[in-house]
């Protein structure tokens, strides 16, 4: 299947989780996390993914990595659809991409020590003989920027930042060519946020790696990704080049969301737009253009039919009936 | 006391320690404050910085033991909090002076409504009917802004989404009009449109009722465009206060430059390749902090001097304070 020599394309994806009705109605009813989503990543660029809760990024990160089964809808890495793949060839697929979590906490095993916890992706995938895999564990520590001396230490003697780094140098350690980070650095001081970003960069350029950057923070998401993709309701509604997506919102969500990001500026004098009621349900979805009860510029067409992403700039895609 | 009675707030030389198995932890060590009538205060630092124990320290509200104030005077409209019994305190606490948490789900009560925790306060400070409570506890919600207050009355907290919890919380916090609200990060477990509204409400509102607001966050961005006036805290200690322009403007102390050049921006132009300032390495532990300034070891100015001897919080510039042996 040709997919342009892109590292990772997704079509017409959904995901939809069936939640059993504890009434009397035999009808099931679906969260529908993702709904109907195609995106494409290049090798070692950078996609931002930004949404709010519910709005399905976390889903979508998931089930490029296989460790969702799609409902409906393609997904293709280097050119094969893995979308039907079965758990042996996934887990040959796991080799080429990994995955960080928001929480450096919960994603460290607390009763392993840190070189193995480094260790155990050679070890499952049996890389390389014991001494090996040593000598890697200790290079990854390096990369990473931790002491060799702390290899035999515990989670709990870390910091948050420290983690984050034990995290990354595992999902580096059986040389991925995708790295799905799910908010790296949303649990982290400012100051960290910063030394641990940075790390994530000098990364890619070291190893050629693709990054999908799932996170909210529009301001961490704008330093570090190439292109931006902004989702609502499980559905994706503003896709660009980082500096044009900034510089020339076209989607009401997307320039609310913009609108809503602090600015670390106390002169400026923004006018701001203040979004009515709260982020819906990914349950209920509303019809047609999932956004249209909060948007400021619906019109009828809105409610009753879902608009496309359209190319309305070179590269800039937007869905929306204006 | 006459001449400071002008501030609504004067914290003067508070020192909260927690007393441990591993030692002692100075969370809060020497901080001094001062808030007017209708101000708005900022108080900005990193996890362990003591920002959140100088705003439970107010309120009387230190896990004790372990913690304990150990030495200083938190005056409210002139009188010491400190030396009043807790029977005192309580009278003031959410009637006078209210708090809303981060966490708007664990900082309220699972088994009862919201119309039954906002006419609790009321009752308490109030001698007023169950009917009467009932009325303003809707009162409440609507100020707030909740859509159909009458019927949300009845809710429990795990109805209602984040964001309603918090404006919940502030109804109950504003319930008795108090004189000053104290925001610990209130909305950084919220989205950020949601967090938008948030912070506009409680603008709004400070503005109607003449409130004084103390908001303690770590992002600069909502500091920036929410408060008047900053005070940065590392370490337990003030290392700088000032007007907010004047912070951001012209910001004296090391760490608050190097919090301000590691934060990634919006509205600056800037190519991908290009990385963060950050400030290397750690906090210290508040377990066994170094003599001498706290932040020595990550400080890109720092000299001798400064691992030997703690600066002062020194006047550089008008209400512009600094601890820093670069600015003596």
């Amino acid at each position: 299947m040709n997919t342009n020599g892109n590292l990772v394309e997704v079509r017409s994806l959904k995901k939809h989780f069936p939640i059993r009705s504890h009434l009397l109605f035999r009808e099931m009813i679906f969260v529908q996390a993702v709904d109907g989503v195609d995106l494409f990543i290049r090798q070692g660029e950078t996609l931002g993914l930004v949404g709010e809760s519910g709005c399905g990024k976390s889903t979508l990160g998931r089930l490029i990595l296989r460790l969702e089964e799609p409902t409906e809808g393609q997904i293709f890495f280097e050119g094969e659809e893995i979308g039907l793949y079965d758990s042996k060839r996934i887990r040959q697929l796991r080799r080429q991409m990994q995955i960080i979590f928001q929480d450096p906490y919960s994603s460290l095993n607390p009763r392993k020590t840190v070189g193995l916890i480094i260790e155990e992706p050679l070890i499952v995938h049996r890389v390389g003989s014991k001494k090996d895999r040593k000598d890697h564990v200790q290079r990854l520590m390096e990369v990473v920027g931790l002491r060799i001396e702390h290899m035999n230490r515990y989670p709990h003697e870390f910091s948050g930042g420290q983690r984050q780094r034990i995290a990354i140098a595992r999902a580096l350690a059986l040389n991925p060519k995708l790295i799905v980070a799910d908010e790296p650095v949303s649990a982290l001081d400012v100051s960290i946020q910063a030394q641990v970003l940075n790390l994530l960069e000098d990364l890619q350029q070291q190893f050629h790696l693709a990054y999908l950057f799932i996170a909210h923070d529009l301001s961490v998401v704008k330093h570090i990704s190439d292109r931006v993709a902004v989702m609502y309701l499980g559905r994706i509604v503003e896709l660009a080049q980082k500096k044009d997506l900034y510089s020339n919102p076209y989607h009401p969500y997307t320039q609310a969301l913009l609108s809503a990001n602090p600015i670390p500026d106390p002169t400026l004098n923004r006018k701001r737009i203040i979004l009515e009621g709260d982020v819906p349900s990914p349950i209920q979805p509303p019809s047609g253009c999932r956004f249209h009860p909060r948007c400021l510029y619906r019109s009828e067409v809105c409610a009753v039919e879902v608009p496309m992403l359209s190319e309305v700039e070179p590269g800039h895609w937007v869905a929306c009936h204006r | 006391m006459g001449s400071e009675d002008q501030y609504l707030l004067r914290i003067r030389d508070l020192h909260t320690y927690f007393f441990l198995d591993e030692g002692v932890v100075k969370a809060v060590d020497g901080v001094a404050l001062k808030l007017k009538e209708g101000e708005t205060l900022g108080i900005v630092g990193e996890s362990g910085c003591g920002k959140s124990v100088t705003a439970l320290s107010i309120m009387q509200l230190i896990p004790s033991p372990p913690g304990k104030i150990i030495k200083g005077e938190i005056y409210f409209e002139g009188t010491d909090l400190l030396t009043l019994s807790e029977a005192e305190m309580r009278k003031v606490r959410g009637r006078s002076i209210s708090m809303i948490f981060q966490e708007p789900m664990t900082s309220l009560n699972p088994v009862f409504t919201i119309g039954d925790q906002i006419s609790e306060i009321l009752q308490l400070h109030e001698k007023i009917s169950g009917k009467e409570a009932r009325e303003r506890s809707i009162e409440m919600l609507r100020m707030v802004r909740i859509p159909s207050p009458e019927r949300r009355v009845r809710d429990y907290p795990h109805h209602l989404s984040g964001g309603m919890r918090q404006r919940a919380m502030i109804a109950m916090a504003l319930a008795c009009g108090p004189k000053l609200m104290i925001a610990d990060e209130p909305t950084t477990a919220l989205d950020v449109t949601i967090q938008a509204q948030i912070l506009e409400l409680m603008i709004q509102l400070k503005r109607e009722k003449a409130m004084s607001l103390v908001l303690i966050t770590h992002n600069l961005g909502v500091i920036a465009e929410t408060v008047q006036s900053v005070v940065v805290m590392y370490a337990g200690r003030i290392v700088e206060s000032a007007e907010v322009r004047s912070i951001f403007a012209h910001p004296k102390h090391p760490y608050t430059q190097g919090l301000l050049n590691s934060i990634p921006r919006v509205d600056r132009d800037e190519t991908k390749k290009e990385r963060l300032e950050a400030i290397p390495g750690l906090v210290p532990s508040l377990l066994d902090l170094p003599e001498g300034c706290k932040f020595f070891e990550r400080c890109p100015n720092a000299f001798d001097r400064c691992s030997e001897k703690e600066p002062s919080l020194m006047e550089r510039g008008s209400g512009h304070f600094v601890r820093c042996w670069l600015h003596e």
